[in-house]
């Protein structure tokens, strides 16, 4: 006991030994964290020689972009870009409208059956991804969306968990506004879109960055939504690519120059909104 | 009820509808279909042409099933194998992520800390990139004369060739120690197809890897989570407990743990169902190789239905790994559920766990 009495008095020179490991340890850890992007960007301006006998170097002896010039010039990489950017955009702007739509009534329009939606609601969330893949398919070929745009973005333009989001956000601001504007004899469309929805800025830009980093970096459903070279999006092409498609050895300059231009635009949402991101992620499991 | 109430009523359930509409009819086409129609295709004979609602097309019960769990064939060896590999990544995955995430929480956390900002956006940073990317990235950091093996190779370390090594781990120990073959009553008798000496070979090198990336990627997330529930708990009982003459490891141990409970529960629930859904990563990198060592469950399914044309049975696994996932969240749940005491209620982050979950699985 008197050991950890004494602590009090010897807490300056042991407090600064103690930040000193503190900011060791971080260090260390933030440059392994780190350290395999650099390696990435470094690595796709390398030859593929200069690439597998000096994996570490940082700076490339010799810059290249031939990598750079395969991929835009001589490969489908731009159409596969093309077609995540289309895709992502028209899933973002159809989840954050629909599901603050959904998130909307469940929260305030008490209309029959609501109660068994929510349920259902509930249930299918707990479905894991992985399962939904041969069903999927099987839905999406029944009903001829099979290989098309419309396949690959109808399927995800709503999802459960943003509409609990929504649901809980527009619980927690008072109702008082919306009631005067009904007063005022503003029809139900009229109060979610002029009142309710700017009031939910914050919850709609939460699920915007989600679904974008959702649909962005989504895989599985494209596997199973089309086969068509002319609707590759940059995960499933990526992946081609890094089963061999463009290659002849192991061109790792190229993958992964693919690999760092398909982070980017995520990379930028991310530093942009980083905060929300974070207070989201924590937050939602908070509920 | 008087008329004017019923037009109302009327009123608000239009309204109510046609604002969860659109959302109702993609979950229900997309999710709650699929989800019966394949019920219905494993326990069919449909070979993947044509409707599988055509006549021509059988029921064949339990057949499908049974050809995965029984039998002695190579569907039940390739099944039990996915799933040895996939228990393996669980069981290093989840303990792993959940004590590093909490670590780098409490790490980041640690009061008046320069730079806070810099290093929470550097461990979650590969929380938001994609899978696909992430695989390439680790493809080359792990080849054989690659960045992991010239860094081992600084400390004298010769690094096995990663992602060309099918030799389990715990093979490759118990080699070092003398143990070259296994004892007789461990290779005649055999589990899903899988003898016992292979149940215990522990994950390949080459999953290994996989299992490194997925602790790289999702520490992050997990961390956020922890991270929100340490600022909830606040100083107040952490400052009683050094008035109190508590070490800073028995503050964390005794007041900080027990209070992150419930955070703790969520992080090991989402763990368990996302780590049991490896995909992505094996149809990336590995395709189930080297030698079916990082062969999983879920990629075992989609290789039955749309390489082998084995719709039944891919949809069969599925539905058992489906089945896995439930039967082992319960447990879990039952496991770490609160003993002795008054039993107070438990908040039951039930919802937003499976909100979170959809983000973290991905």
């Amino acid at each position: 006991m008197s050991a950890i009495r004494s602590t009090p008095r010897a807490r300056p020179r042991e407090s600064l030994v103690a930040r000193s490991w503190l900011y060791a340890v971080l260090v260390v850890l933030a440059v392994i964290y780190i350290f395999p992007f650099l390696v990435d960007v470094a690595t796709s301006f390398k030859s593929d020689a200069e690439a597998a006998q000096n994996p570490l170097g940082l700076i490339p002896q010799t810059t290249t972009t031939a990598a750079y010039d395969l991929l835009f010039l001589r490969s489908d990489f731009p159409t596969w870009f093309q077609n995540s950017a289309i895709v992502t955009i028209l899933v973002t702007a159809g989840r954050v409208l629909f599901d603050s739509m959904a998130g909307y009534a469940l929260a305030r329009l008490p209309f029959r059956g609501r109660t068994v939606i929510y349920a259902v609601l509930i249930g299918v969330m707990a479905v894991p991804n992985v399962v939904l893949l041969i069903p999927k398919f099987l839905v999406i070929n029944q009903l001829g969306m099979y290989n098309s745009y419309p396949g690959l973005v109808i399927p995800l333009l709503v999802d459960a968990a943003g509409i609990f989001i929504m649901k809980n956000f527009f619980e927690s601001i008072p109702v008082a506004v919306e009631e005067q504007a009904r007063v005022d004899g503003a029809g139900p469309f009229r109060v979610f879109w002029s009142i309710v929805l700017p009031m939910a800025r914050p919850a709609v830009v939460t699920i915007g960055i989600l679904s974008f980093q959702g649909s962005w970096n989504e895989l599985n459903h494209f596997i199973v939504a089309s086969d068509s070279p002319a609707l590759f999006t940059l995960t499933k092409g990526v992946a081609q690519l890094a089963s061999g498609a463009l290659s002849s050895g192991t061109q790792y300059p190229v993958k992964l120059a693919a690999a760092a231009i398909m982070t980017i635009p995520v990379a930028i949402v991310f530093l942009v909104f980083q905060r929300r991101i974070m207070n989201a992620q924590g937050g939602a499991v908070k509920g | 009820m008087p008329k004017a109430d019923r037009g109302i009523n009327r009123g608000r359930n239009a309204w109510g509808w046609f604002f969860v509409g659109p959302g109702v009819a993609v979950l229900g086409i997309f999710l709650l279909l699929p989800v019966l129609m394949a019920a219905w295709v494993s326990v069919s004979d449909w070979r993947g042409s044509g409707s599988p609602f055509a006549s021509s097309v059988g029921f064949v019960g339990l057949d499908n099933y049974r050809a995965i769990l029984s039998g002695g064939t190579l569907a039940q060896r390739d099944f039990g194998t996915s799933l040895r590999n996939n228990a393996y990544y669980v069981l290093f995955v989840v303990p792993l992520q959940t004590a590093l995430a909490l670590a780098l929480a409490v790490l980041v956390n640690a009061k008046a800390l320069k730079g806070r900002g810099f290093f929470q956006t550097a461990f979650y940073f590969p929380s938001v990139t994609s899978s696909v990317a992430i695989t390439v990235l680790w493809l080359y950091l792990f080849s054989a004369t690659g960045v992991v093996n010239r860094v081992l190779g600084w400390v004298g370390i010769n690094g096995p060739p990663w992602f060309n090594d099918p030799r389990g781990i715990v093979h490759v120990a118990l080699r070092a120690l003398g143990i070259d073959s296994a004892p007789g009553a461990l290779t005649e008798h055999r589990f899903l197809g899988v003898t016992w000496w292979d149940w215990l070979s522990g994950p390949s090198f080459a999953m290994s890897a996989l299992i490194l990336m997925a602790i790289f990627t999702t520490s992050g997330t997990f961390m956020l989570l922890f991270i929100a529930a340490l600022r909830s708990i606040g100083e107040e009982i952490d400052e009683a407990g050094m008035v109190d003459g508590a070490s800073a490891w028995q503050r964390f141990r005794y007041l900080t743990v027990p209070m992150l409970r419930p955070t703790m529960f969520t992080v090991l629930t989402l763990g368990l169902i996302g780590t049991w859904q490896v995909f992505d990563q094996i149809y990336t990198g590995t395709s189930g190789g080297p030698a079916k060592s990082t062969l999983t469950p879920a990629y075992l399914s989609f290789q039955a239905a749309f390489t082998n044309q084995q719709w039944g049975q891919g949809a069969a696994i599925a539905f058992i790994l489906f089945a896995i996932i439930v039967v082992l969240t319960l447990l879990q749940r039952w496991l770490l559920r609160e003993k002795g005491g008054p039993r107070r209620k438990r908040r039951r982050p039930a919802i937003p766990v499976a909100a979170a979950a959809q983000g973290v699985a991905r």
